[in-house]
């Protein structure tokens, strides 16, 4: 069989009943998280994604069903030696005080019986990956900011290089700045480790930021939709996912979807060596009233419609730049706030330089009616 | 025993004069051999009755943190313990052991397990949950999680609980002179049955140093296990 076509986590009518309870916490729940993909659990409180986070490294023992981690059952292998492969992160971090920071990342490679050298070697590599300054290894975490202790959190769950990662609100705890820091990190470290990532969180915005798919949970583990956050946004299977995604969805999904995404045009632009006639027709074209000028991959700036006509040559009439630009990589929304700002009610696309073309209104409007995802590629 | 308390109140009842001065330092060298003894008694029974007392407490702790139910009778046990008049303790156990040193050390014993017991109960409990979760879920195992992680954390309160029961004890030590073993109490004693100011002075002082000293090295080994807690973020 292709390994690589395999889920790196297979859950397969995954139950469990806590004692006492009359309910099931999760009942018969079905999930594959495909390798080297962030997957992220979301729903209200009660909804059991902690809990289904929790039965994949049995701090939890699930009361029927079966999970499978790289095609084994998790239940066939000691649940120590079970964990010690697999990332743990938590909201609290739970860092070790009495430990020095790098005592507290080489736990598992130390439990795991590591030789010290490499231990060493190892926790200096992971300081680095995560952005954390060398001196912090040699402190206790009582002297590190919360920010700081995450980035430890991390490295530590990643010691023993373990193909998964579990992560139960990791930035939970940290104020929105560092939080959004702390999120373009894990996409930046993701990039160079490729874990399958399984993350809870209660952050809409978190999970359409980080996941590749996301899984809307409702109480009891009943998974409504597990879709990518654009299909999520775009098509909400049911009523339950429409009024959990809100109002606003197409708002996020203007945070979602970047410029690129866009089957953006060249727009109302003309070479500096072109004539008014050949500026008029192309304003014609566009229905615009103002006209660009470019000079090989350059946008030189933007001229009045009325300015045309006064004998004068194009490289000669009153022209201005737009004060902001938008890359290919930036969201829709970014390119929504130029356009606001903009005379022109265009935004022009500028990669490195180089001019690529315009993006309207319209063009985001229609972008939005499709599915952003698949036109990208 | 009344005639001891007797005894004594003949001295308190004694003054101060040439010829029974609060300290005769002459005493010292012709009594030498006697003090030193008192002391290194006094240092044997203070040391043992905390050491079992700590290996019983961790027992006690043990269980009522693996079955919470026994929280309530293990601490109401103790602090029951704690509460019987030493003095009353030490005879009422001499019909059965004797004048022994296991009739001086069980009293003493007695009297340290409720403040070890809540000491050791209080530093586990000081075990942020997260700090469980974590080492758990990265596989550590009980007991590795046990003696690697919580028993350090743990630590400054059971070390505080140690130098609390140390110093109560040292004081504690004199009262077993009633049934001859007592330490520097013994010399307390004597002083008090002969109406003799010296050897009084020379067991109380003696007494008292000790247990500041221990007082003292107790909060050394506190903080030289804990050299995390003193570096805080600023």
């Amino acid at each position: 069989m292709d390994t690589d076509a395999l889920p790196a986590l297979r859950l397969r009518a995954v139950r469990k009943r806590f004692p006492g309870s009359e309910a099931d916490a999760v009942q018969a729940l079905d999930l594959d998280v495909p390798r080297g993909s962030i997957v992220s659990l979301i729903g209200p409180s009660g909804c059991g994604k902690t809990t289904t986070l929790r039965m994949i490294n049995r701090l939890i023992e699930p009361t029927g069903g079966r999970i499978e981690l790289e095609g084994t059952d998790v239940s066939d292998v000691p649940a120590t030696e079970l964990r010690r492969g697999i990332g743990y992160v938590i909201q609290q971090v739970g860092l070790f005080p009495h430990r020095t920071i790098g005592a507290n990342i080489g736990t598992v490679p130390r439990a795991l019986g590591w030789a010290k050298a490499r231990i060493a070697e190892r926790t200096e590599e992971l300081s680095d990956l995560v952005g954390l300054e060398r001196v912090m290894l040699d402190r206790y975490p009582d002297e590190l900011s919360g920010g700081q202790q995450q980035r430890v959190g991390v490295a530590r769950a990643l010691a023993a290089d373990p193909p998964v990662l579990l992560m139960d609100e990791p930035f939970g705890a940290v104020d929105p700045i560092v939080r959004t820091r702390l999120q373009s990190e894990l996409l930046d470290l993701q990039e160079r480790v490729k874990k399958t990532i399984v993350l809870v969180t209660h952050d809409l915005d978190e999970a359409i930021r980080l996941s590749d798919r996301i899984a809307l949970l409702n109480v009891g583990g009943v998974i409504e939709q597990y879709a990518s956050p654009d299909e999520l946004l775009r098509a909400p299977a049911n009523d339950f996912v429409a009024e959990f995604v809100g109002d606003d969805r197409s708002m996020r999904r203007l945070t979602l979807a970047t410029v690129g995404d866009l089957p953006f045009e060249r727009g109302p632009v003309v070479d500096v060596a072109a004539n008014d006639l050949e500026a008029q027709k192309i304003m014609a074209a566009h229905r615009s009233d103002w006209v660009g000028l470019t000079e090989g991959e350059t946008f030189l700036g933007w001229i009045d419609g009325h300015e045309l006509g006064s004998g004068r040559t194009l490289n000669e009439l009153p022209r201005f730049m737009p004060a902001a630009q938008v890359t290919p990589a930036q969201s829709l929304r970014a390119a929504l706030e130029v356009i606001m700002t903009s005379r022109t009610s265009v935004a022009v696309i500028n990669d490195a330089g180089r001019f690529r073309g315009v993006v309207t209104l319209e063009q985001i409007r229609a972008g939005l009616a499709g599915d952003l995802a698949e036109q990208a590629a | 025993m009344t005639g001891a308390i007797g005894i004594g109140a003949g001295v308190i009842g004694t003054a101060v004069t040439n010829r029974n001065p609060i300290l005769r330092w002459s005493y010292f060298t012709e009594q030498t051999e006697s003090i030193v003894e008192a002391l290194v008694q006094h240092l044997q029974l203070t040391l043992s009755a905390v050491g079992i007392g700590l290996i019983i407490s961790g027992a006690l702790a043990a269980i009522a943190m693996k079955y919470q139910w026994t929280v309530g009778p293990i601490t109401g046990t103790t602090a029951f313990l704690y509460t019987i008049p030493s003095v009353a303790f030490f005879g009422v156990l001499v019909p059965y052991t004797g004048n022994s040193a296991i009739t001086a050390i069980i009293p003493l014993v007695c009297f340290t397990l409720l403040i070890l017991v809540t000491n050791i109960l209080d530093g586990f409990r000081a075990v942020p949950v997260a700090v469980k979760d974590a080492a758990d879920g990265m596989g550590l195992g009980t007991s590795r999680r046990v003696l690697t992680v919580e028993l350090p954390i743990a630590m400054p309160y059971i070390i505080n609980g140690l130098r609390i029961a140390t110093v109560t004890t040292v004081g504690l030590v004199t009262v077993a002179a009633i049934i001859g073993y007592g330490g520097l109490g013994r010399l307390i004693l004597d002083g008090l049955r002969r109406a003799f100011w010296t050897p009084l002075t020379i067991g109380a002082g003696l007494s008292i140093l000790l247990a500041l000293l221990l007082d003292l090295m107790f909060y050394w080994l506190g903080n030289a296990v804990t050299p995390w807690t003193r570096r805080k973020r600023t």
